[in-house]
């Protein structure tokens, strides 16, 4: 854990220190106001963005494993994005005027229906088949996505639908990121409640058994997921497989007991985070790759080798 | 199993009572498409303007007919070789492939060269790549009979968002200059086909017609699994190479007419399913290639000339498709 | 005490139990029996509050399970369900901790570490407590499961089929654990069993259902005999007496030269 933090700090400063405009800590320390304005209005928001996203989007992808006790599903891929996204294009258009923050909420709104739903269709599948569980995830979000896109295409928001599909950070500047510290608070529920999130991975009959509100703690996950979800979406964008990911990594590192799983999960998937997008701006400077594009390559990759490689598990 | 299961809801059906509705239906369908290929031409065409608008639309039109062609009987062989009826081509990552191939060809040898590449010299071998290319990676996907079908799906999928990511990442990487070359569709466009590689594309089609028409019957025995097949004399892996590469073929001439379309085929060939219960192979691939003109012409002509909505056709089909697709998921669940 | 009083139950449309009632008394393990779909499992669940009672009412020392809150509930009884789906990656240390928490929510003390130490060891898990859960073999699970039913700690301890996946060593010590237990802390077991004989040597009283209904309630030497048997599980098994215990022998059919006929 030492380790791990300390290689998050290495990433955060040196996510400070790149980008294009010219910028040293000396010249900062040395009362230069431009460099110090430089640091405060764009790296350091943006350093700040990669962490929080990055933290929890990866606890948000582990209570949702928890809440659907499958491990190939997170929210960025299973309809709760997609539905974000559907509901900040319809905020964008009919009510053009309203502050982000209530953009934000109409928008969470639509993630946490866009949740239901899965979790509805998710009751009809049958517990034996987990693969089935992501490919109704992926195509419930290709539905809802395909909505979005059409109600884009008739609206002329083409644009707006290029800003969730895929995440990027480059627009990052003080003042238009701070709705971000609403997932921090909800990544600490996260952490507060882990215990309770831990059982209901186990089922509903081990959760009556020992007496939770199963339902209750349902829908504080739901609730906890949809928004993280939701507000990642609105401020920077879809970041795709980081929630898949950072938890099968660190269930395999620690297990699934969240109490232990949070604060991996958060160390983890704001390192990788900050890694992507340190790639994405050095690979072709000037120009940048988008951390979407990035985690995608990276991401799917991932992906499959858990895939094919639980088949191998299972063989042996 | 749920493999077992869509490997009987594949299974043709015997029972030659319904064969003169069948007929009747299709000679339905031949008369609907007729009637969609003159509304695409003539709907909506000012007056005096014939003269412009006739051999321009036909262009378009015999594109259109094409992509219906290739995207219908891609899926259908699909199904036929992989023993289910919920995968396609486009689903398991296929356009994205072409795609790829496109934005990694300007990567490696230039925008210049590209450019200066004859298109026709260029597609031609970018068909066989991608002939080579699915060939490789379905044999390597179904060589075991044993996989879990819903691993497949799965795996198809990933390797689509694998593939979209990687041609997006190497157009990043290319010059920004060169990066209108590739261009990056995320979704296909029906009214501003790629009129270039028309005449290359129809030979091409042109060719697969009589191939499969010849392999109709064997479609059929491939369809009822390997070890049944090569029991009953089927030559198993030349029949699925040749299944695999003409699938590589007709994604690569859908792909490059239009852009990609994920759930078209899916769509089609169902209702050609349902149009045509238990039917053979050979019926089935002509009632589905006519559906998907049907469905495409028709759907074109209605959509630009009537209702005024200029690219949101693909949108709409492939939310129906969408939708028939995730019913198929959770339907073949309950059983 | 349980009260079980006119419950039955249906699904879909279908009656699983009828009528069924009877009342068992604290203590003591209790060996619940019957064929296939005589609603063993239905019952044990409305008992747990698993299912909703549709019809009658379930008590534990009067507290009745449709309206006794969960949390005080979860303190009073615990179930282990037939199939223990558990696709979590846990410790079996994590596991059965997860016993304590209707006591504890989440912030464990010495006494909560003490009882899973204990209930580790009862089920002979001490080696086994930090390997994960899908590293273990179906019956270090099966036993991992029932230690963290035990640290619960509850009066009441349902279990359904506890012997799956048990060779016979390990079969045995669970029931003289389990019998031990009852014993000492006086606690009340009910158990779905399907090997007869480890009812007989182990209960202190047999529920026989068949087709929903209650069949029978008695000590096992009221219940495992060639008679009763027959009526409930349709089926003649011959009964030897080995050691003042009834033996059910209920592999192999009765030939007719082996019947005692004086």
């Amino acid at each position: 854990m030492g380790l791990a933090l300390t290689s998050i700090l290495v990433m955060a400063l040196l996510s400070l220190t790149i980008g294009v405009a010219d910028m040293s800590f000396g010249a900062v320390l040395q009362g230069q106001v431009d460099d110090a304005l430089i640091l405060l209005a764009s790296r350091v928001p943006r350093t700040m963005a990669l962490i929080l996203t990055g933290a929890s989007m990866a606890i948000a992808g582990l209570i949702f494993q928890m809440l659907t006790r499958n491990k190939f599903v997170e929210p960025a891929t299973a309809g709760t994005a997609e539905s974000a996204g559907l509901g900040l294009l319809v905020a964008v258009f009919f009510l053009p005027t309203v502050p982000m923050l209530a953009k934000m909420l109409l928008a969470s709104g639509f993630a946490i229906a866009g949740t239901v739903l899965f979790l509805r269709l998710l009751d009809r599948l049958p517990r034996h088949q987990p693969l089935l569980v992501p490919l109704v995830g992926l195509m419930l979000g290709g539905v809802i996505g395909a909505v979005a896109t059409f109600f884009a295409y008739q609206t002329d928001l083409l644009q707006y639908l290029g800003i969730w599909t895929t995440g990027e950070f480059s627009g990052v500047l003080r003042g238009r990121y701070e709705l971000l510290w609403i997932t921090g608070g909800l990544a600490l529920i996260g952490y507060l409640y882990a215990d309770r999130f831990s059982i209901i991975g186990m089922g509903s009959d081990v959760a009556i058994t020992l007496g939770l509100n199963h339902r209750g703690v349902m829908w504080l996950g739901l609730l906890v997921v949809s928004v993280i979800t939701a507000v990642v979406v609105v401020t920077v964008g879809s970041i795709p497989f980081l929630g898949l990911i950072v938890p099968n990594i660190v269930s395999r590192m620690v297990g699934d007991n969240l109490r232990a799983a949070v604060p991996w999960a958060a160390s983890l998937g704001a390192g990788l985070l900050l890694f992507c997008d340190i790639l994405g701006r050095v690979l072709r400077a000037p120009y940048e790759v988008p951390i979407g594009t990035i985690l995608g390559v990276l991401g799917s990759a991932v992906f499959l080798m858990l895939l094919l490689g639980r088949q191998s598990h299972a063989v042996r | 199993m749920p493999s077992d299961r869509f490997a009987q809801m594949a299974l043709p059906q015997t029972g030659q009572a319904p064969l003169d509705r069948a007929r009747a239906r299709v000679l339905i369908l031949g008369a609907l498409s007729l009637v969609a290929l003159g509304l695409f031409l003539t709907l909506g065409v000012p007056g005096g303007a014939w003269g412009f608008a006739l051999p321009f639309r036909a262009g378009k039109l015999v594109a259109l007919v094409l992509v219906a062609y290739a995207i219908a009987t891609s899926t259908q062989l699909f199904h036929a070789a992989t023993r289910n009826q919920i995968l396609t081509p486009a689903i398991m990552g296929f356009d994205a492939l072409y795609l790829m191939l496109q934005a990694g060809s300007v990567f490696f040898i230039g925008a210049m060269a590209t450019q200066d590449l004859d298109p026709i010299l260029k597609f031609s071998l970018e068909v066989i790549v991608m002939m080579v290319f699915s060939t490789g990676l379905f044999l390597w996907l179904f060589s075991t009979q044993a996989r879990d079908l819903y691993l497949l799906v799965l795996v198809g999928i990933i390797f689509g968002t694998l593939f979209r990511s990687l041609s997006s990442f190497i157009s990043r990487m290319i010059d920004p200059n060169d990066f209108v070359v590739v261009q990056g569709a995320t979704f296909a466009q029906f009214n501003t086909v790629n009129i270039d590689l028309l005449w290359i594309s129809l030979v091409l089609c042109a060719f697969t017609v009589p191939v499969l028409w010849l392999l109709r019957h064997q479609f059929d025995v491939l369809a009822l699994g390997r070890d049944t097949a090569i029991n009953l004399g089927l030559p198993y892996r030349r029949v699925m190479l040749i299944t695999f590469a003409t699938v590589g073929l007709l994604v690569s001439v859908s792909t490059a007419l239009v852009g990609p379309v994920t759930f078209f085929g899916l769509l089609v060939t169902h209702l050609a399913y349902r149009l045509l219960p238990g039917a053979r192979f050979g019926p089935t691939w002509i009632a589905a290639s006519l559906v998907a003109v049907i469905t495409l012409v028709g759907g074109q002509a209605v959509f630009e000339h009537v209702l005024g909505f200029k690219g949101t056709l693909s949108v709409v089909i492939d939310l129906l498709g969408g939708l028939v697709f995730l019913t198929l998921l959770l339907k073949g669940a309950q059983r | 005490m349980i009260q079980i009083s006119d419950v039955s139950h249906q699904i879909s449309g279908l009656p699983i139990l009828t009528d069924v009632t009877f009342t068992l008394p604290k203590g003591g393990i209790t060996a619940l029996i019957g064929p296939n779909g005589a609603g063993k499992s239905t019952l044990l669940s409305l008992m747990a509050r698993l299912s909703k009672v549709q019809t009658g009412a379930i008590s534990f020392d009067g507290a009745d399970v449709s309206t006794t809150p969960t949390q005080a509930l979860a303190k009073r009884l615990s179930i282990l369900r037939q199939d223990n789906s558990v696709s979590a990656r846990l410790t079996v240390e994590d596991l059965v901790g997860f016993g304590r928490y209707p006591h504890h929510k989440g912030r464990p003390n010495a006494e909560d570490h003490r009882l899973v130490q204990e209930a580790l060891a009862a089920m002979a898990l001490m080696p086994l407590r930090q390997r994960f859960l899908d590293e273990l073999s179906g019956g270090q699970r099966q036993r991992a499961f029932v230690a963290m039913v035990l640290a619960q700690d509850t009066d009441y301890v349902l279990l359904d089929e506890p012997l799956n996946y048990l060779d016979m060593k390990h079969a045995r010590q669970m029931m003289e654990r389990l019998r031990d237990t009852a014993r000492e802390q006086g606690k009340s077991f009910v158990i779905v069993i399907h090997d007869i004989n480890f009812a007989a040597a182990y209960a202190d009283r047999i529920v026989a259902l068949k087709n929903g209904r209650l069949h029978a309630v008695g000590t096992p030497k009221d219940i495992v005999t060639r008679p009763m048997l027959k009526q409930v599980f349709d089926l003649d098994i011959i009964v030897e007496n080995i050691r003042n215990l009834p033996v059910a022998i209920h592999q192999i059919a009765p030939f007719p030269e082996r019947q005692e006929h004086p």
